[in-house]
Parts: C-alpha cells; structure tokens; sequence
C-alpha cells in the first residue's frame, strides 16, 4: 500500500468561522493505481488532495506515504494544479522542468536537462521548449505541467482538476494522453474531479464523496468505459444516484 | 484581373503611422519654435536661443565643470538610492512576516507618501547639519516608501498557485525567497524601482537648488544655481536640458531595458 488516509477531517477557517471541509475520510491507494476522487463542489475533495500533498495539515486522522506521515510538501508527491499560471513565467519551458528538477539540489544540471527532454517529448513539446510560457495555449501550458511533474518522477501524481479550465476538445484529448502516459510509466496517480464522465474515463478506482462536509459514500471501480451492469444501469447513472440519492430522498 | 487581397499604404501614410517619426517631427518643430521666438525677442537674459543653450552645454562640457556637476550628483542619488533601498527590503520583509509589521508598512506608506520629501530638507538641515547626511535623508525618504509599498504589493499579487509548487520543489527558505518570491514579485518591486527614481531625481535637484554645494563642488542643481547668480542664463539653460536629458535616459534606456528583458519577456506587465 503506497498511500493511506485514515480517518481524515479537514478544517480550514474563513475570516469569522471555522468550515469542516472533510469528516473521517479514509482510503488507500496502491502502486500504479489510477485513483479518482470524485465529488460535487463542496466536498472537500482539493482540500484532500492538498492535505496530501502536506500543503493542509489534517485536524483529525493521519496521512501516510509508505507508512511515514505526511507532515509538508515534498518533491515525492507533485501537485498538477488546475490554474493555468503554474508556470513559473520567468522561465521558459525546458527551465522550467529543470528547475524543478535541480531545485532541491536532487539532480545536476546535466542529468536535469537529459530527463527534462526525455518528458518534454513524452507530451509532445518539444518544439516549444525554449518559448515562455505565456506564449503557451492553456492545454500547452497544462502539458508542460504534466511533463514537469512527471520529470520530478514522485511517489504519486497529485491532479487537482488539471483539466477543468480547458474547452471540451482539449480535454477529452489530455485524458487519452494521461492515460497513454500511465501505460507508458505506470505512475500512481491521485485525480481530484467533479465530473462523473473523466472520473470513468481516468480512473481505475473511483471515491464517492457526498458535500458539507465530505464523507466517503462508496468506492468503486472502473473500467474505463460507462458500461451497465446486470439491471441494464450505466455506470455513470450508479455514480450520479449513489452522489444525490440523499438530495433527491 | 485577380483581386488584390492587400496593397501597400502611401509613403507618407506609413510615415505618419511610425511613432519615431511623428515624434522626432515635433521635437524638430518645438526646437525650431524655441529658436524663432529667442531670436525675436532677442533678450539672453530672459531666453536665450537654442544654439546659445548647445554651445553653453558644450563649454561646460570641455571645461569639465558640468561632467564634475553630473558625477558629484549621480554619487550622491545613488547612495540615497541604495540606502532607500535597504530600508524598503527591511521594512517590506517586517510585513511580509507579521500582520502587524503589514498594518505598520501601510500606515507609514500612508502618512509619509504625500508628504513631498523636499518639504522635510529644513528639518532634515536641523539634523544632520549642511553636507550630504542631509541631502540623502531626504532621497531615503523620496524613495523608501513607494519600492516598500509595491514591493509588497508584488509578494501579495503572487499567486497561490505559484506559491504552492514552489514548495513542492522541496526549496530551503532562502531558495525559496530569492528564487520563487522575489522573481514572482518582480513586475511589483520594478515598479516600485521606477517610482522611486522619479521622486528621487527630482527630490535630489531640488535639494540641490536650495543648497548642494560642500567642500567647493555641488551638482547639477547648484550649478543651476550658481549661473543664475552669475546671470549666465544660457548655462542655465544647459543645466536644466542636463537633468532633462538624464530623466530621459533612464527612464526610456535604463528602464525600458530591464522591462523587454523581464517582465515583459515573460509576460508579467502589471
């Protein structure tokens, strides 16, 4: 078992009150699973992903990454995030796979550059290499981040909704090439998304998390495609009941 | 015949598109103007003539009296500058730690920013005597407070984002600070930089007409001054096209540099 959330509430405070984001939430991830989590707005599911990545420290519970706790951010669990600007704009798009490469003092120069190429042409970028980033189009610039967190090669790949913010085209196309990525490497990989249809698509594994506050509903698995079961019910259709049967009862 | 899909403008046309153009026209015409109307009125005393402006500026030059003027007030804005500088870093970093140390840098930004420095010179002479100790507590105070104000308000632009995969780099704090923050904040801290100058400049002139002169040399405001007394208006003339001419080139030389270089390069404009 790679990683392991036991228990976790997650608390996070507005100017005048204190929100409970997540309620006891438990799951574990293996090596090279593809594990969605999957959840209306509300349910806390960033918050998860960024107490994983020890940017948020749990009030309750514990998270363990090969059963050491998890206490800050660490170059052994990448976060891809969903805005656009998390390029550093100062550098161009090789500097900035290197960079994240030499920063810790983890690779030198050379060695960087090398695996800085070899994933720059993993996305497909190797044309933009010595262009800034604002020059990038938005599924560009989230390829780059993809290509840099990969480089960093971590124990697992925090996706924050990498690709919320694209039009429908580019995204359907990111999810082939993540997926093509995860044949290639067998990365274990940590997505966060709200939508039923990339959590079939992406995951292997799929946590239900219902709103205010995030609890854990079910966890099921994919195939990758929305097949129906023995009723004749679309997975998709599963998921969706299973996330507001509560809202409709 | 086949349409033709785009033709070129008339010459003067794309002339007259071409900022360079238009503008050195009019620095031509506002020359030639000058020159008229001091021929006309024919008084050197009140506004002497373009050329007589030139040739002065050129004398001083030879004579090594202006360069002199040039050198003695670069040094002096210089270590005002640096030492404005310093006391923003310090007071920026106070707010960058503490809540109270950010109320305090937006009180005093507050209170001192509308107060014009040169208005501080009397004290300031009270204080530190008559020598530079007082010409550059004034340049600390023109410049402190605008780089302190916008270079914290860079740290605070830079996004949350940015913030947070600079920490998964595993950086130490100091890595962190000079390689994420400062970076991050750069379009804010240029600016701060700019703004700083332009009062600096101008508060340093200003300190130097009223007094800029110790142990027998001054800079450009005195030499300003010190021609006045003499009545030799056209190397009054030279002393002001002087503090033009060198607002001009940093401002669309130095300045403008370092922004195609950046923030511009990187396309981070505020």
């Amino acid at each position: 078992m790679l990683l392991q959330a036991i228990g976790v509430t997650l608390q996070y405070r507005t100017a005048d009150r204190v929100v409970t984001a997540t309620r006891d939430v438990s799951f574990s991830v293996d090596r090279s699973d593809r594990f969605v989590i999957l959840g209306p707005s509300g349910c806390g599911k960033s918050t998860i992903l960024k107490s994983v990545a020890g940017f948020v420290t749990p009030v309750a519970g514990r998270i363990l990454l090969n059963g050491a706790t998890v206490t800050r951010p660490g170059p052994d669990r990448v976060v891809v995030f969903q805005e656009f600007d998390q390029l550093l704009p100062w550098k161009t798009v090789i500097q900035n796979i290197t960079f994240a490469l030499t920063a810790g003092g983890r690779l030198p120069a050379s060695e960087a550059a090398a695996r800085a190429r070899h994933y720059l042409e993993k996305v497909k970028l190797t044309a933009s290499a010595d262009s800034f980033p604002h020059t990038l189009s938005g599924g560009m610039k989230q390829r780059v981040a993809i290509a840099r967190a990969m480089a960093m090669e971590p124990q697992v790949l925090l996706m924050d909704e990498p690709f919320a913010a694209l039009d429908a085209l580019t995204r359907t196309q990111m999810q082939e090439e993540l997926l093509q990525l995860w044949t290639d490497t067998k990365i274990t990989i940590l997505f966060v998304t709200h939508s039923i249809e990339e959590a079939i698509r992406i995951g292997n594994r799929i946590l239900l998390l219902s709103a205010h506050p995030g609890t854990v509903k079910a966890e099921i698995h994919s195939a990758g495609i929305d097949e129906a079961d023995v009723n004749g019910r679309l997975l998709s259709a599963r998921i969706h009941a299973q996330l507001f049967e509560d809202a409709n009862a | 015949m086949p349409e033709r899909l785009e033709q070129p403008l008339p010459t003067w046309r794309r002339l007259y598109e071409n900022g360079t153009v238009r503008k050195t026209v009019l620095l031509l015409v506002l020359a030639l103007m000058w020159e008229g109307y001091a021929r006309v009125l024919d008084n050197p005393l009140l506004f002497p003539t373009l050329t007589a402006t030139v040739s002065a500026l050129l004398a001083s030059t030879r004579s090594g009296e202006l360069p002199r003027a040039i050198a003695y007030t670069l040094t002096l804005l210089l270590e005002g500058y640096v030492l404005g500088l310093v006391c923003a870093a310090l007071l920026t970093a106070l707010a960058s730690v503490s809540k109270i140390g950010a109320d305090l840098l937006e009180m005093l930004t507050s209170m001192f920013n509308p107060l014009p420095s040169i208005a501080l010179l009397p004290l300031a002479l009270i204080w530190f005597g008559l020598g530079n100790g007082s010409v550059i507590f004034v340049l600390v105070h023109a410049v402190l407070w605008s780089v302190a104000l916008n270079t914290y308000a860079g740290f605070r632009a830079l996004s949350p984002t940015l913030r947070m995969v600079g920490q998964n780099y595993g950086l130490s704090s100091v890595g962190f600070i000079t390689k994420i923050l400062i970076p991050g904040a750069f379009p804010g801290i240029l600016t701060g930089l700019k703004v700083g100058w332009a009062f600096a400049w101008r508060t340093l002139i200003a300190a130097e007409l009223v007094f800029g002169v110790s142990s027998g040399s001054g800079g450009i405001g005195w030499f300003i001054f010190e021609h006045k007394n003499q009545l030799l208006i056209p190397e009054v003339f030279a002393g002001l096209l002087t503090v033009i001419l060198f607002g001009l080139f940093v401002e669309h030389v130095i300045f403008r540099t370092i922004e195609e270089r950046t923030v511009r390069r990187w396309g981070m404009q505020v």
